[in-house]
């Protein structure tokens, strides 16, 4: 086995070395506290408000809108759980059921809090409609949060439409923009609250960020120093904020030639797997992100397909139960109606900056004999998919 | 999270496929928790006239874990006496693999409840006494099947209340 095929990049991707090498030196020499007041100090504060303000104008929004954390999970948990915290009468949240588990379950446990939450379901492609939100938004609603791009489907939702109606409502609107953030142009001007994160877009893991607009309260999560001007407490990883600034001007410099060509190879994609007998794309043909396809397969089972796969060096997951700590599968699938067994029988393929369309016709080179070695012994056969 | 030998056996499995001419076949395992299991028997004599499983195959649909638990236990049965193969336990079959991981000992369970099945089935068609463990075991996996049916069909039906799409995808 020469070189592994990575297309798991809406997992994680690899750091670009320049991010790397901007990073170092706030590892070696420059590695104050940014609230120190000496020498040390004043650099690494230094870099992080530069690095702060280099973010915020790629965003076109002002700088002490961006609020650092350690990742989305928590970015998603400081908007939901600090904005039902800060609304003293609204007690009610909308969003949507194919968000991921940081959203899902931040909103699973404002519901044991005494919270209501109304859970949207999104159309067979993933969509959700605008309307639907709409009718869910109650006299008490404190926030809406429905996610720019789904992680596992790739399908985009219409940001605009529904920041728009939530201003109209007077509403606050959160979307967790982990995977559309640096992949497709943001709609700044319609959210309140925006979560991304650094590894998602070859930076490191460990930080993130939180859009905050300004005059939004939100009762902080973390107590202790009052950094990130009260909202957010705990000495800044300041080399992760730079790998996080150098990151996102990489990404959104490069966004209008990697968006058109990352496309492609998704339709390449999706033309060459949708040729294999019993499959079927999950998601939306055209309102998707660039780099992520989803597809089943009739017959076999996703966790088995996944490490099949792994053996001839392809690198891919699934949103099979099997997969799963908690042996569920995946609620995506389930909420845009995958039937039970093609739900079992998924694969995620997720695309990056240093995928080759070599990469992509060895994969669909390799896909369909590892799907007919696996049914080769399952006691299902592909048309008879309602057995069970 | 697997040992080597889960990986070999599901990558290399043992007696996988279709059983020509079979005895007798076990079925369990619902698709809707991912795990569906088929083992097919040929029931055999023995030189001293036992009955003896003189082959044995399976069929799974499932992660590694199912396909290298079907594996190992169609190599734990092979030849074995029905008496014999009747006491195979979950356990056995996990250590032969060198240990599951804890949420994956259900594999190991289906795959020894599966050649129980295929046994009770042999016994039963040609009108022979099932010993009581056997019994048992066949209560309990019909039991189970019915919970996971009913949770099959709850789910169907919940997707069928949920999906107001306008469309169908696929």
């Amino acid at each position: 086995m020469d070189r592994v095929i990575y297309l798991d990049h809406s997992a994680t991707t690899p750091v670009a070395p320049e991010v790397l090498e901007a990073m170092a030196p706030y590892h070696r020499e420059h590695y104050g506290n940014a609230s120190s007041l000496h020498v040390y100090g004043r650099k690494a504060r230094s870099a992080m408000e530069e690095s702060r303000g280099a973010i915020a104008e790629r965003l076109g929004v002002r700088a002490e809108e961006i609020v650092f954390t350690s990742g989305a999970t928590e970015a998603n948990n400081l908007a939901l759980v600090g904005a039902a915290y800060s609304s003293a009468e609204r007690r009610h949240l909308v969003t949507t059921a194919i968000e991921h588990h940081a959203v899902l379950h931040t909103a699973r446990w404002l519901e044991k809090l005494g919270y209501s939450v109304t859970f949207v379901s999104p159309d067979s492609s993933g969509r959700v409609d605008p309307q639907a939100i709409g009718e869910a938004v109650q006299d008490d609603t404190f926030l809406v949060s429905v996610m720019a791009g789904n992680n596992e489907l790739g399908t985009t939702q219409p940001i605009e439409e529904i920041g728009g109606l939530c201003r109209e409502r007077g509403v606050l609107f959160h979307t967790d923009a982990v995977q559309a953030f640096g992949k497709v142009p943001l709609a700044m001007d319609s959210v309140d609250l925006l979560s991304a994160s650094a590894h998602k877009l070859h930076g490191p893991k460990g930080v993130g960020l939180l859009f905050v607009r300004s005059g939004v309260r939100l009762t902080p999560l973390f107590h202790g120093g009052g950094h990130e001007g009260g909202r957010r407490s705990g000495t800044e990883n300041v080399p992760g904020i730079v790998g996080l600034a150098k990151a996102t001007k990489i990404s959104f410099s490069e966004q209008d030639e990697s968006a058109p060509r990352l496309r492609a190879l998704r339709e390449r994609l999706i033309e060459g797997v949708t040729r294999v007998p019993g499959s079927r794309l999950n998601g939306h043909r055209e309102n998707s992100l660039p780099h992520i396809a989803n597809f089943s397969f009739e017959a076999i089972e996703g966790e088995s397909l996944v490490l099949k796969l792994d053996e001839e060096g392809i690198a891919v997951s699934t949103g099979s139960a099997c997969s799963s700590p908690d042996l569920e599968p995946s609620h995506v699938l389930v909420a845009i109606g995958v039937p039970p067994a093609m739900v079992h029988g998924s694969l995620r393929v997720s695309t990056g900056r240093e995928t080759t369309s070599e990469d992509i016709e060895r994969f669909l080179e390799i896909l369909p004999r590892a799907v007919e070695s696996l049914r080769a012994y399952s006691p299902f056969r592909v048309g008879e998919s309602d057995v069970h | 999270m697997y040992t080597d030998q889960v990986m070999d056996h599901f990558r290399n499995p043992r007696n996988k496929g279709k059983l020509e001419n079979y005895s007798a076949v076990g079925k369990v395992g619902q698709v809707v928790c991912g795990d569906v299991m088929w083992v097919y028997i040929k029931v055999g004599e023995d030189d001293q006239g036992r009955e003896v499983i003189s082959d044995i195959s399976w069929e799974t649909y499932g992660c590694a874990a199912a396909i290298a638990t079907s594996s190992m236990v169609s190599e734990m049965a092979k030849g074995k006496s029905l008496d014999e193969a009747i006491d195979i336990t979950n356990r056995e079959v996990a250590e032969g693999l060198g240990g599951l991981p804890p949420v994956k000992m259900h594999c190991s369970a289906l795959a020894a409840d599966a050649l129980n099945e295929a046994i009770y089935e042999y016994l039963s068609q040609n009108g022979r006494e099932i010993p009581e463990v056997l019994e048992q075991r066949h209560q309990r996996v019909a039991k189970q099947m019915a919970v996971l049916e009913k949770r099959y069909q709850s789910l169907l039906q919940e997707q069928g209340v949920s999906d107001h799409g306008t469309g169908s995808s696929g």
